[in-house]
């Protein structure tokens, strides 16, 4: 399974990005890899507040209905409306398929390198 | 198979009406253009209907094996008591004087699952399980509101919930708060503590919980939460395990629904009528909700619910979640040497799940191939990929109808599944063989449903 070792990763199966000031949000090939088939995805608006530990999207496979958790306490700055047409694209390529965008961030949840994370998912 | 719109032709009719003699009134309003019914005769029609039942798996075919959803045996003499006349023959706007007996069934059924549930009054109004869950919320959402307790905004839930309990809270305004379950599958208390406080307007939990576990812990876990001033909502929807032998009332529990279609012996139908009856203690009845649904009730599914539980009488009831019971276990104890169950070396009620992880990861053989197998064996699947806590899971309910010999058949089946599964993984992955629907498109089911006949 692909964990690139550039970006940083939650026990709850997100990945996260940050590049000036800005994190970017989304679901491991883990993730994908065990929800199967992504058939729809919900995501928040621009302007709503996430917060560490929350809930802020949730992803429908074939199987289930998840919730994704937000890494980060902050702001959604950009929304990744593309998937609202194309869920698929978080089974065809996880890390380009972002879900949010999130400025103003004042709090992380405790974050895993790649190698952590695949060790948690071993576990699982 | 043809689609009813593909059969017939225009203006075939399956009765002859004589010329209408009423003056033909044009209210100004009507539809320009008349709408595309199929017109087919009754020898169509009728073979139309043997036909797509003939391709269809029900009860009266074999088992249904499907964990949480309690597929027992619908009795025929709940049919032959739901057709009496004076109960099918009647209007829901009749002067309630002229329909005492069917009022004298409905109050019948709401003091039998009083009795049964522990709780004080009980509304027949919701329409399912999920309409139960909604108005049992409402009613504790207005309970805290007539005491000025506007602070209590969220709804405790565990992870081994049904997914409706959060939805449904989520729809009645709640937030909601998630609890872990331990090793063992059972609420974990010091979670719980931690979750509940003066913002909880209530708990909701199904016991024996979706993993097939009794929480032993019950009592101290309905006190925590009204220690914290919330209430108690108890999901019914697994009360088969433990009808006529403990009573969510008991328990410490404020709010209770029951599926009538699960416990009850009513039809699951497909989406159609059901009935998802609301309960709760004394201090809540003014809160109950008056008007869910137009009319009383789904009344039909109310007479056949009744019947079950006159026929069966107190004792009959209390060995119906014995026989649950024993039945899971058995079969349990008759597949465990293949077959992982998750938590292993826990005692289950009703139901088990268990785990293919092991089978997925070594013979890339998943859940679903092993269920999709079960179809060319005569057996519906079990609940596939459910609960979410637990990987690559099938949850079985033989339910209290099936005989010795049924469960034995599936376990002789599900072990030949499995020997099959490591020789043959190619066969696994095509199964099943025989059914008239095989491996449909699920994502395009779920993306692009086509739900409308297009005309040419």
């Amino acid at each position: 399974m692909n964990h690139p070792s550039e970006l940083k990763y939650t026990t709850s199966h997100e990945w996260i990005k940050e590049e000036n000031g800005i994190v970017t949000v989304g679901i491991t090939d883990f993730a994908q890899d065990s929800l199967g088939d992504i058939v729809f995805v919900n995501l928040p608006e621009e302007g709503d507040d996430v917060e560490v530990g929350e809930s802020f999207a949730d992803v429908e496979s074939v199987k289930a209905v998840s919730d994704i958790f937000s890494p980060v306490t902050g702001k959604v700055a950009e929304v990744n409306e593309e998937l609202a047409d194309a869920p698929e694209k978080i089974n065809e390529d996880p890390y380009a398929a972002w879900l949010i965008k999130v400025s103003d961030v004042t709090a992380y949840e405790e974050l895993l390198s790649a190698e952590e994370y695949e060790k948690a998912c071993e576990e699982e | 198979m043809k689609l009813v719109f593909e059969l017939g032709s225009r203006g075939r009719r399956m009765s002859i009406l004589p010329e209408c003699d009423v003056p033909e009134y044009v209210p100004g309003n009507e539809r320009s253009t008349k709408p595309r019914l199929p017109e087919v005769s009754e020898t169509e029609l009728a073979r139309h209907y043997s036909e797509l039942e003939d391709n269809i798996f029900g009860l009266n075919n074999g088992m249904i094996p499907l964990g949480s959803c309690t597929m027992k045996y619908n009795p025929k003499i709940n049919e032959r008591e739901a057709s009496l006349t004076g109960f099918t023959d009647i209007h829901p706007l009749q002067d309630p004087d002229t329909v005492k007996g069917c009022r004298e069934v409905i109050k019948e059924t709401e003091d039998a699952l009083c009795e049964i549930t522990g709780m004080d009054a009980m509304t027949l109004q919701p329409s399912a399980g999920a309409h139960g869950e909604f108005t049992g919320l409402l009613t504790i959402k207005k309970y805290h509101d007539s005491r000025g307790d506007n602070a209590r905004t969220k709804i405790i839930v565990p992870d081994s919930a049904h997914g409706t309990n959060p939805a449904s809270a989520a729809m009645a305004g709640f937030k909601i708060v998630n609890v872990s379950s331990t090793e063992e599958g059972i609420v974990d208390l010091d979670a719980l503590r931690e979750a509940a406080g003066p913002d909880t307007a209530g708990l909701m939990l199904t016991n024996p919980n979706t993993l097939g576990i009794f929480d032993r812990n019950i009592k101290e876990i309905t006190d925590i939460i009204h220690e914290a001033g919330g209430l108690c909502y108890y999901d019914g929807a697994n009360l088969n395990a433990i009808v006529g032998n403990a009573r969510p009332g008991d328990m410490g529990f404020d709010v209770v629904h029951l599926n009538l279609h699960k416990t009850f012996s009513t039809p699951h139908a497909c989406g159609g009528p059901g009935a998802g009856p609301v309960g709760c203690r004394a201090f809540l009845r003014d809160f109950l909700p008056k008007h869910m649904r137009s009319f009383s009730c789904n009344f039909l599914v109310v007479v056949r619910a009744l019947t079950y539980i006159k026929m069966l009488g107190g004792d009959g009831l209390a060995d119906v979640s014995r026989n649950a019971v024993l039945n899971a276990n058995y079969l349990m104890s008759l597949i465990s040497d293949k077959y992982e169950t998750s938590p292993e070396g826990v005692r289950f009620m009703h139901e088990f799940v268990i785990t293919m992880e092991k089978m997925e990861k070594e013979h890339n053989v998943s859940a679903l191939d092993i269920a999709k197998m079960l179809d060319d064996y005569g057996i519906h699947p079990p609940t596939m990929y459910f609960p979410l806590i637990v990987h690559e899971a099938l949850m079985v309910e033989p339910t209290e109808t099936e005989p010795k010999e049924m469960l034995e058949y599936l376990s002789d089946s599900l072990h030949k599944i499995y020997e099959q599964s490591i020789t043959d993984p190619e066969y696994a992955h095509s199964a099943p063989h025989t059914a008239y629907i095989t491996r449909p498109d699920e994502v395009k089911a779920a993306r692009k449903p086509v739900v409308k006949y297009a005309f040419e």
